[in-house]
């Protein structure tokens, strides 16, 4: 079917416009648009007025400070008696809104240099932020944050945009915004979203992860899709090929339509035989599991078929936040979690803040670089008091169920050797205390960082099993910022010094008699299955929405076809060969899994 | 006179400074080490940057607002009614 021809359809003004994105998480979704302002007002229209139009101007601009005041005086107004206390800063903000530097400032940038409204309050605020700059106190750039939001609620009188926030949205609708940040998404209701559309991200991106962990489609990656996209508009989006239709015609509706409902019989197919065990036909078996976020994914973890949990990312207590997250919380939140998975295993990351992640209560000075900064186990070597807190409730969850530890984005052997430190001044104090807890918990490291592949062997020897994060792998190998649409297409999987890494530190760890697990989205792509089966990789850990599949895949190969394949795949020269292998090899496996990912070309 | 609150010329106390020097008759300024700010400027009071143990200086221009200045010193000698 053509979807871009419309021609039959003369009764329907139907624009039929077709994006191309990346596919960041399969499905199908039909729904209105809603559109987050947010980062779209950044980009504010500049022009010059003439001197006769220089009064209606200041005007205007007085104007959206006076419907400011009126909004946010309402608001004050509204607020509940339980955040009455926190109304200074609001109260703050109403006085910002005619301080002099910001509005009187405005106002003769408008009559001396005959600009625009917009464009003068966003020299006003880039002053401020000039003069604020200059003053490197922690708590004046929190404050720089303020000036920002009163000056977006300006410009948004100034343009007649509404105000948006995101956790105010009441109807079921397909989410359109310039980037979403995790901070953000974890404001949104998500069972509101029928699905997701971004300007920025790649497959992996954090909005990716979200969005597939909770089957909802998402088209990412579309550049410019909030300058195309307005609220309201009747959206299709195709998340397996990475497409949004923009007002579609009957056909493309009708087409979809279906599609849809082929998808989720696919779905329930596959749903139903997940239970079944993740074995190849000669009998080779492997654990899969699942990657988790939240406690409530658990459900559909069991549902999925999942077999345990590989990776358990524990940052959304700390981000939700204002304060930081109590020991007592978090080993609320960890036992939970241990007990439903109880006796299947339960690896619960530690803290791996840092990088695009935001935490609330942490002070962390600007990086310009946070995917090389202070993250993941550097930053909790940094703050052990943090750090201690987090291993403590995991070593008392420890006790009720199956649970093992496990430290992100370790580079050096130094590295394991303080965590363990810690870890073992946990034990002590808690045992000191008299507090039930299990010293024996499993340890283990995410392998991610180039440097602790390289090391694999010296690392095998500190710990009891290895998880291979690919993602982070992949990008810190070849040097990819995976959030970036204009390299993500170099994000290869398949890049053959990646294979080789894998395959090495696969290698390191069984000569030295400890389990290596993957938990990489590399994991959940049914293409790449039979080659870490012929590593043998003892545990495939994914988004519960995946197992599924992936198990199918693993039932329909034999481990004795695996193994010459790896061989082949070894001596190849570009990643493409290797797809070229892996398509000739199970070309007849993947046409029968619909929603796998498409291989990289 | 000397800042006693603990959190210094924050937002919550410069913006209870700006409430009252709004309702002075002619301009209020705050000095710190040679620098003068309008004390009807929030941004100004944040820019002057004092923390607690700061020594400042408040200035009316008219007799008038001797009793605006009296309040800003009672405001900053409470210490902003923090606790």
């Amino acid at each position: 079917m053509d979807l871009g021809n419309n021609n039959n359809m003369s009764h329907e003004k139907s624009k039929n416009i077709i994006l191309k994105g990346i596919g960041g998480a399969p499905g199908i979704a039909i729904g209105k648009a809603y559109l987050v302002e947010r980062g779209n007002v950044d980009i504010v229209d500049k022009y010059y007025i003439g001197k006769e139009w220089v009064q209606a101007e200041v005007e205007r601009f007085k104007d959206a400070v006076n419907n400011s005041t009126k909004e946010l005086l309402k608001i004050i107004e509204e607020l509940p008696e339980e955040y009455r206390e926190n109304a200074y800063i609001l109260d703050a903000h109403l006085m910002l809104l005619k301080d002099k530097m910001i509005h009187q400032g405005t106002i003769e940038r408008i009559e001396q240099e005959q600009i625009n409204s917009e464009w003068a309050l966003k020299k006003s605020v880039e002053h401020v932020k000039e003069v604020f700059s200059k003053m490197s106190t922690p708590y004046l750039k929190e404050r720089l944050n303020d000036i920002v939001h009163v000056s977006e609620r300006i410009l948004r009188n100034l343009t007649g945009h509404s105000t948006d926030d995101i956790s105010d949205i009441n109807k079921r609708v397909i989410l359109v915004a310039h980037d979403l940040s995790p901070a953000e998404t974890t404001q949104i209701q998500l069972e509101r979203v029928k699905g997701f559309i971004t300007d920025l991200g790649g497959r992996t991106s954090h909005t990716a992860i979200i969005a597939r962990s909770l089957e909802i489609p998402a088209v990412l990656g579309l550049e410019r899709a909030t300058h195309q996209i307005t609220t309201g508009d009747l959206l299709i989006i195709d998340g397996m090929r990475g497409l949004v239709i923009i007002d579609p015609n009957e056909e493309a509706l009708t087409y979809y339509h279906n599609e849809k409902g082929r998808f989720e019989a696919y779905e329930a197919m596959v749903a139903r035989s997940s239970h079944l065990p993740a074995e190849t036909i000669d009998g080779y078996r492997v654990r899969v599991m699942a990657n988790i976020e939240m406690v409530e994914e658990v459900v559909s973890v069991l549902d999925h078929g999942g077999e345990g949990i590989g990776l358990y990312r524990t940052e959304y207590l700390y981000l939700n936040k204002k304060s930081l997250p109590t020991e007592q919380e978090l080993f609320e939140s960890y036992r939970e979690i241990a007990e439903i998975m109880n006796p299947r295993p339960v690896t619960i990351r530690t803290l791996d803040i840092g990088g695009d992640k935001f935490g609330n209560g942490i002070e962390r000075g600007h990086e310009v670089n946070p995917a090389l900064g202070l993250r993941a186990i550097r930053f909790c070597l940094k703050e052990p008091e943090i750090f201690k807190t987090q291993l403590r409730a995991i070593l008392r969850a420890a006790a009720l169920g199956n649970i093992r530890i496990m430290f992100p984005m370790i580079s050096s052997v130094e590295e394991v050797i303080a965590a363990k430190q810690i870890l073992s001044d946990a034990c002590e104090s808690l045992d000191r205390e008299g507090t039930p807890f299990n010293k024996d918990i499993d340890i283990g490291i995410m392998v991610e960082v180039p440097s602790a592949a390289v090391l694999s062997d010296l690392l095998a020897r500190e710990v009891d099993f290895f998880s291979i994060g690919t993602n982070d792998l992949i990008q810190y190998s070849i040097a990819i910022d995976r959030g970036n649409e204009h390299v993500a297409h170099l994000y290869q999987p398949l890049h053959p010094a990646i294979l080789r890494m894998v395959k090495s530190v696969v290698a390191a760890g069984h000569s030295a008699g400890i389990k290596v697990s993957i938990c990489g989205e590399m994991a959940c792509s049914p293409p790449y299955v039979p080659i870490l089966l012929a590593m043998e990789m003892d545990e495939l850990s994914m988004n519960p929405i995946s197992i599924p599949q992936v198990k199918k895949m693993i039932r329909s190969v034999s481990l004795s076809d695996c193994k010459p394949l790896i061989k082949e795949v070894m001596k190849q020269r570009t990643a493409q060969d290797i797809v070229n292998i892996l398509q000739d090899t199970f070309g007849e496996q993947f046409q029968d899994i619909a929603s796998c990912e498409p291989l990289p070309d | 006179m000397t800042v006693e609150n603990e959190l210094g010329l924050h937002a919550r106390a410069a913006a209870q400074i700006v409430k009252v020097a709004e309702k002075a008759g002619s301009s209020v300024v705050i000095e710190k080490d040679g620098e003068c700010v309008d004390a009807s400027s929030i941004l100004d009071i944040l820019t002057l940057n004092c923390p607690i143990g700061s020594t400042i200086t408040v200035r009316v221009d008219t007799p008038e607002d001797k009793d605006i200045l009296d309040s800003i010193e009672r405001l900053i000698k409470d210490g902003f009614g923090e606790q």
